[in-house]
């Protein structure tokens, strides 16, 4: 049992990479320092199809201080086949290939890149670069893109198709109550505040390090193997910090290519970083519309769902996400159908952004949702409770846990729910309406195939290390606390490493899967490292132990314990001097499919949550400030209460973002994104952000995964942005079915 | 260290340079440096001082938030050689691992950030604030603070950090 003064799983301490952050001294991958270092700068394409016919460089290598411009009429050897370029992401079709060829297959596609001994020397050539085109007809619209919407015939994976139940299309006709309508959600990007960029020191022996903003340092050093034939030793791809992500490092972006090929071009060492600008150039959340058909009965029971949508992709790969599922496996109704499609525009191929699909399709469907209540005349967070299944109601199957009505429960408890009036346009405060709203959210409990090492010396100090990133999620804290509880030693005396290509195997981090599988990983090290102490703690002379088993003893302080006589301890440094070891070092792997989890293989495993907004809306200006959320949380364990909040708040923060702010405009003449910085590109800034609660509904989960947690990276951000749309239509009687809900659409 | 390598790099440009006299976190130096080089350019790659850090370049983010003469600048949106004779704090001048600013030990008991790449700028800003003696309430740092994005979304801990310090010095 653990001691009060025991801290471990469940302890809320603070961020061990928290007095790095705030002093400047952790370094992100644009910040590494390195002799004889060549700054990059990427030359973009001003128009969004066609051919490069000419460039010229003339005046670039004049400026002093260049050194070189690449284009692909004087680039290296590269792969040539589709399959060398393909990550640990992949997405069916063909993976786009910087620098490749004279093709162009978005705007701002990098063309050129400029190497110079200063970033502005080499920024002022780019700028001098003149490129003559060869255009084609593009399409950005996506309007026009719906006409030829397809089903990929390859799909991605982690897809998951619909199933249909019942006969929808009658039920839907025969329904007494009905919505129907088309629900929007405009193209976002993903802007981490620190842009892409990579380091790549050359060695001179052939070797090269990267540090590199991605999420996830062996999916890079898979890819960069591949594509400049790099043998895997002669590659370390580092990543220790990485300043925000939410997806779009995901994949290998096309700065670590360049930063690379040019390093191997020049046999020098390269930085190059993209500006905010250039971050409009790669990944970003695919713009969706979702038609929605819902019937119920007078009692505000579903009788029909249909769930129809449709996302971005380019030309060259089919992004596929799992937008139509959610409400299909939410809600008890007997007759559902939905199908799912993908239309091509010409921009870089779409990306997971927070929550991939759910927060574009569970979002849009708890609009269609509350819609329905109103109409069924149901007070909306009673119609969810109605319509409430137990178990996932698209495959029938049942879920490891959903303590959601709990969180229903809880959450309009501290939201004071049953105070709202119920007619729109009912609640106001001088020139202010005010309205509320709730929504659900929902996400999967996703676990990876994870190894971890751990090694323990003899002064006592644990290091427990496994190749996963921290994007800010807290991984480097959860990896200490999961140390800390399992072999019962101070946070202070435990070292997390991550973020480094040569550290044991762990995949990208994204999915909210990092937690649960690199978690579950260190507990088997260090439980393996435990084993290896109490056979140590046999030499010791007189056997204080008595020849204990493992399940008779835990680690507590420092020692190891007997469990029936806990005045029995022995320190891990006796133990290991009696058998004359200075550490001990293992190495472990979770996979799904270990212990309990053998139970839940045909369960449905998910998060789930409850969320309230409260919006203040200007009725003559139309601005909408959200001046409270409750997001009643249901995520099984939770190791660290205190990053645990964050990563809510955050995931809450830019469903407000979506829900107000976010879109991404593109100029379909030129078929460019127009508004690609943070002056048009609008994210939630402090004074957007009123109070925000979280709460974590107890939900004990043995089976869902070996830690019982379940992640916590994308659900804050699914159905936040309904709740607020929701609350807005109870505000002033306005439904809004596209995000972001701008003030136009309030007041036209 | 790739400080002085970049350093020399730079002296050995063959263009006109203005020698700058500058104090960079109580380090008084003539520096001669190119009339385009923006002071975040300075700092991140001549100086090697990365906690002030790039997020747009221009004026957008607050990112590369330093204080000048006490107050606070967009560095990125300041030429160095036009700050001849000004006193510059940076992250790394407001506090050190061991001896932590109040400001940055309140962010990190209030878990003020994630990622961390807002956070040096969020802390100067923060400081430049009280500097500025105008905020008092929540409603206050709030809005003055609203030029530093956080894309994280750790807005709430942010000001619970700030005014944490701001009650402690009132």
């Amino acid at each position: 049992m653990a001691t009060a003064a025991k801290i471990g799983i469940g302890s809320a301490i603070n961020r061990v990479d928290g007095v790095e952050k705030v002093t400047g001294s952790a370094r992100y991958a644009g910040e590494h320092p390195v002799e004889n270092l060549l700054y990059g700068y990427i030359v973009e394409a001003a128009i969004a199809k066609g051919r490069v016919l000419s460039v010229d460089e003339d005046a670039a290598r004049a400026v002093p201080g260049v050194v070189e411009v690449i284009t692909h009429l004087n680039r290296p050897h590269v792969a040539w086949t589709d399959h060398s370029y393909q990550d640990e992401m992949k997405i069916p079709g063909s993976p786009f290939r910087p620098l490749y060829d004279d093709r162009i297959q978005f705007s701002q596609q990098p063309i050129a890149l400029v190497l110079a001994e200063t970033f502005e020397a080499a920024r002022y050539a780019a700028s001098l670069i003149e490129i003559a085109y060869e255009t084609e007809a593009h399409n950005t619209d996506f309007d026009v893109a719906l006409d030829e919407k397809y089903v990929p015939k390859k799909k991605r994976s982690g897809y998951v198709p619909p199933k249909d139940r019942g006969d929808a299309a009658q039920a839907f006709a025969d329904a007494p109550l009905k919505v129907a309508g088309d629900y929007r959600l405009a193209p976002e990007h993903h802007n981490p505040m620190e842009m892409f960029g990579s380091t790549v020191e050359w060695h001179g022996d052939g070797s090269i390090t990267v540090w590199d903003k991605t999420q996830g340092s062996q999916g890079v050093h898979a890819y960069l193997a591949s594509v400049f034939g790099f043998s895997k030793k002669k590659l370390r791809v580092l990543n220790p910090y990485v300043g925000g992500a939410f997806g779009s490092g995901l994949r290998p972006q096309h700065q670590v290519f360049l930063a690379v090929l040019a390093a191997k071009m020049l046999e020098r060492s390269v930085r190059v970083t993209m500006t905010r600008q250039q971050m409009f150039s790669h990944a970003y959340r695919p713009q969706a519309v979702q038609s929605i058909a819902l019937g119920a009965d007078r009692t505000g029971k579903l009788t029909a769902i249909r769930n129809a949508a449709t996302t971005s992709t380019s030309r060259y790969e089919d992004n596929m996400e799992n937008v139509v599922t959610w409400g299909l496996m939410n809600y008890d109704c007997p007759n559902a159908d939905a199908e799912y499609t993908v239309a091509q525009i010409d921009t870089p191929t779409s990306a997971d952004m927070r929550a991939p699909g759910a927060a574009t399709g569970m979002t849009l469907f708890e609009i269609a949702i509350d819609e329905m209540a109103y109409a069924a005349k149901v007070d909306p967070l009673e119609f969810r409770l109605i319509n409430y299944s137990p178990i996932d109601a698209m495959n029938g199957t049942p879920y490891t846990s959903k303590a959601l009505r709990e969180a229903f429960r809880e959450g309009a408890e501290a939201f004071k729910w049953s105070e709202r009036s119920a007619e729109p346009r009912s609640m106001r405060e001088g020139s202010e309406l005010i309205g509320w709203g709730c929504a659900t959210g929902m996400w999967d409990a996703q676990f990876s195939k994870t190894s971890a090492s751990a090694k323990l010396t003899a002064n006592g100090h644990l290091e427990v290390a496994c190749a996963t990133s921290d994007i800010g999620t807290g991984s480097y804290t959860v990896m200490t606390l999961v140390a800390a509880d399992t072999l019962g030693l101070p946070p202070e005396q435990i070292t997390a490493k991550l973020g480094d290509s040569d550290l044991p195997t762990a995949p990208v981090e994204g999915g909210s899967w990092g937690a649960a599988s690199s978690g579950a990983a260190v507990q088997l090290a260090c439980q393996a490292v435990g084993k290896k102490l109490l056979k140590a703690a046999g030499k010791i002379a007189g056997e204080p132990l008595g020849g204990a088993k493992i399940e008779d003893v835990l680690f507590e302080d420092g020692c190891i314990v007997l469990k029936d006589t806990p005045t029995v301890r022995v320190p891990f440094g006796d133990a290991m001097r009696a058998a004359d070891l200075t550490e001990i070092e293992e190495e472990a792997t979770a996979a799904p499919g270990f212990g309990d989890m053998w139970k839940g293989l045909h369960k449905s495993k998910n998060t789930h949550s409850a969320i309230f907004a409260e919006v203040r809306v200007d009725e003559e200006l139309g601005v909408v400030r959200v001046t409270r959320i409750v997001d009643a949380v249901a995520a099984g364990r939770i190791i660290n209460p205190k990053t645990a909040r964050s990563q809510i708040l955050g995931g809450v923060v830019m469903g407000i973002g979506m829900a107000l702010h976010e879109e991404t405009f593109s100029d379909h003449r030129l078929g460019r994104w127009m508004n690609h910085n943070f002056g048009e590109y609008h994210v939630p800034v402090h004074a957007d952000i009123h109070d925000i609660q979280v709460i974590f509904v107890d939900e004990p989960d043995p089976e869902v995964t070996p830690l019982g947690v379940k992640g916590l990276g994308e659900i804050g951000i699914v159905g936040t942005a309904a709740a607020i749309a929701n609350a807005i239509y109870h505000a002033t009687g306005k439904r809004v079915r596209s995000l972001p809900i701008t003030i136009d659409k309030i007041l036209e | 260290m790739s400080i002085a390598v970049n350093s020399a790099t730079y002296a050995a440009m063959p263009i006109g340079r203005v020698p700058t006299k500058l104090t960079i976190n109580g380090e008084t130096r003539t520096r001669a440096i190119e009339p385009w080089t923006t002071l975040l350019d300075l700092l991140r790659e001549g100086e090697d001082l990365i906690g002030t850090k790039k997020g747009c370049d221009h004026g957008q983010c607050g990112a590369c938030t330093v204080l000048v003469d006490g107050r606070r600048i967009n560095s990125c949106l300041k030429l160095a050689v036009t700050l001849d004779g000004a006193d510059i704090t940076t992250i790394e001048g407001l506090g050190q691992p061991g001896k932590l600013h109040p400001l940055q030990s309140a962010f990190c008991d209030h878990d003020a950030f994630q990622c961390g790449y807002c956070t040096p700028g969020q802390i100067c800003s923060a400081q430049g604030l009280i500097n500025e003696g105008k905020a008092r309430t929540r409603e206050e740092v709030r809005e003055l603070m609203s030029g530093n994005l956080c894309r994280c979304g750790a807005y709430t801990n942010i000001i619970d950090a700030v005014l944490d310090v701001i009650g402690e010095q009132v």
